[in-house]
């Protein structure tokens, strides 16, 4: 049974058009992300796929140090060597980015008040939008003389200093992530650990961080995935050099990097063409897992 | 799914459409080795002069990448500092494309040490025991020398990227088609690589002679115990500089038209002196006057 309101709801007037369409709208909106991501997974699965199947060796791939894919008799496509540069670097990043991030992330969430916690905050999402091509400029015009200066090394461009910039660039997402974390904490945790006579830093120690855990260990993650991901910075302040590192002070060459430097100058099709674009799907597979692995993580809070 | 096949179909549909446009006026698509690439702005420059309806667009990135090109059918003259190899060759013609190739052009590949470095001579055994995979040689003190303000004796290798056509050279002429050790720093243009070892002084590099500056030294090279050789255009056009090589472009099948207006000039005593005056050797004697 339908009565009066409802057939006049229903009704196709110029309300109802604009309703149908700002619907159809938002739907393509929503819908086209998933099908862009399936779209570029099945584009780089395109171009990389005959050459998985049929040329490479995965054994070789994963556990070769040696990559000379434009050699004309004997290619070589071992990635260990960047698979190890990248983990390096992103490692080395995460040790100087989660100290600083979530410090800085408490900071501004538990103490900083009024005018001091909006200018960090925008000040942090400024930071975050420096392009990664002028944190490579300040990896080599800056840190490299710097480095060779401070260390007494040959050569100043290397896991050091690609870490100590990729660490700068993760730290403004990872802070605002963890402290939007530390904030969904509600406030009467603070104020029952207060209320038992905890001291500042021990409602935070005890209390807050433990009630964060999942949101801060997503920021993490996230920080990870951009290092890995992390391509123009990294090219510029690694030194680009196919090499297992031994120390920070060596030189290595990123999986991104190597993609950004070689891509442009395959044929469409060789051989190399194809072991680039393989590496590509492992880039995508690695990042979407740990993306994955962040986003249920960050999910686990709002569930506990 | 379909809407975006659709949207995609589109817009390489318009690309197409204004790359087409783009054709029909007299634009030479020209690109490829950064070694050629100041010679071939020059050329580009000058033949304005010469016939002012044909513009000719010079872009560098590489050999590779102006041979990829080639390959891809994108160009009118690729540049390159190294020969194509068979396999892009038969790629490019299963592409319905047919390179030829010109010598426009010869360059001497000078090393680069820093200047403080002592070292005046190196043979081509020396700079392969450094270049190449497993080398002896990985300390200035295994070449009986120490370089000051080196202070571990560590010898920084400076090489080029893989698809490059100088390192392609390089490989061919020092390493006997041998591999490049590990470790070696890639740089992505010839004066990256000038730059690095200008600042390095443990560093060792190799490039085309025309992009050596006044901070770097350059050692003479003997090959096969003969004499010791300074790089220069002199010695890269009589061939007694044991690391020169040809430079060349290639174009899509004969060239006609205005591509072989344009390529009869790069060879004419006129163009042939730009790319000597570039510091490059031209292919033949020509009078330029100075």
């Amino acid at each position: 049974m339908m009565n009066k309101t409802d057939i006049e709801f229903d009704k196709r007037t110029l309300d109802w058009y604009i309703d149908k369409s700002v619907q159809v709208i938002v739907f393509i909106g929503g819908i086209s992300a998933i099908i862009f991501i399936i779209g570029i997974f099945v584009f780089i699965t395109k171009e990389g796929f005959g050459f998985i199947v049929n040329t490479l060796d995965i054994g070789e791939f994963f556990t070769s140090e040696y990559w000379s894919p434009s050699d004309e008799d004997d290619p070589e496509y071992g990635i260990l060597a960047l698979i190890l540069g990248t983990a390096s670097v992103t490692g080395l990043a995460m040790i100087i980015a989660i100290p600083f991030s979530l410090g800085a992330a408490v900071y501004i969430a538990e103490f900083a008040t009024g005018k001091t916690r909006e200018a960090l905050k925008v000040l942090v999402e400024l930071l975050a939008a420096i392009p990664s091509v002028v944190w490579g400029f300040i990896g080599l015009t800056i840190m490299n003389p710097l480095i060779i200066e401070l260390f007494d090394v040959p050569v100043g461009l290397n896991v050091l200093n690609a870490g100590v910039i990729l660490g700068l660039m993760a730290a403004p997402i990872m802070t605002s992530i963890a402290e939007d974390a530390l904030k969904a904490v509600p406030d009467r945790y603070r104020e029952a650990a207060e209320a038992m006579g905890a001291t500042r830093w021990q409602v935070i120690y005890k209390t807050v961080l433990p009630a964060a855990k999942n949101g801060l260990l997503g920021a993490i993650l996230l920080g990870v995935g951009r290092g890995f991901g992390e391509t123009m910075a990294v090219l510029m302040a690694t030194g680009h050099s196919v090499n297992i590192p031994g120390s920070v002070f060596d030189s290595v060459r990123a999986l991104t990097a190597t993609i950004a430097a070689e891509l442009g100058e395959t044929a469409v099709g060789s051989d190399h063409y194809q072991v680039l674009f393989t590496i590509g799907i492992f880039l995508f597979i690695i990042t979407f897992l740990i993306n994955l692995a962040a986003d249920l993580i960050v999910r686990g809070i709002r569930k506990g | 799914m379909k809407k975006n096949i659709l949207f995609l179909t589109a817009i390489s549909a318009s690309l197409l459409a204004t790359h087409g446009f783009a054709q029909s006026r007299d634009t030479i698509q020209n690109k490829g080795s950064d070694t050629l690439v100041n010679v071939a702005q020059a050329w580009a420059e000058e033949y304005q002069k010469v016939n002012e309806n044909v513009a000719v667009a010079v872009s560098g990135g590489g050999s590779g990448t102006g041979i990829a090109a080639m390959i891809n059918g994108t160009v009118d003259i690729a540049n390159a500092s190294r020969k194509m190899k068979e396999k892009e060759i038969k790629l490019a013609q299963d592409k319905g494309q047919n390179p030829i190739e010109h010598i426009v052009g010869f360059d001497a590949l000078a090393i680069f040490l820093h200047k403080d470095n002592p070292i005046k001579s190196m043979t081509i055994e020396q700079l392969r025991e450094i270049y190449i995979r497993d080398g002896k040689s990985e300390k200035w003190t295994d070449l009986g020398e120490s370089v000051p303000g080196c202070k571990n004796d560590e010898i920084v290798v400076v090489s080029r990227q893989n698809n490059s056509g100088t390192y392609a050279y390089f490989k061919q002429a020092v390493l006997d088609k041998g591999k490049f050790r590990s470790g070696t720093l890639d740089m992505h243009g010839s004066k990256d690589v000038v730059e690095l070892v200008e600042k390095t002084p443990c560093a060792i590099g190799y490039s085309g002679l025309a992009y050596a500056t006044d901070h770097v030294a350059m050692p003479c090279v003997t090959s096969d115990g003969g004499e010791c050789v300074q790089p220069s255009v002199e010695t890269a056009s009589d061939g007694s500089y044991p690391i020169a090589r040809p430079l060349m472009m290639y174009t899509n099948g004969e060239p006609e038209g205005e591509i072989k207006n344009y390529m009869d000039w790069v060879l004419s005593d006129e163009g042939q002196c730009i790319i000597f005056n570039k510091g490059y050797a031209p292919v033949r004697d020509v009078n330029c006057g100075t």
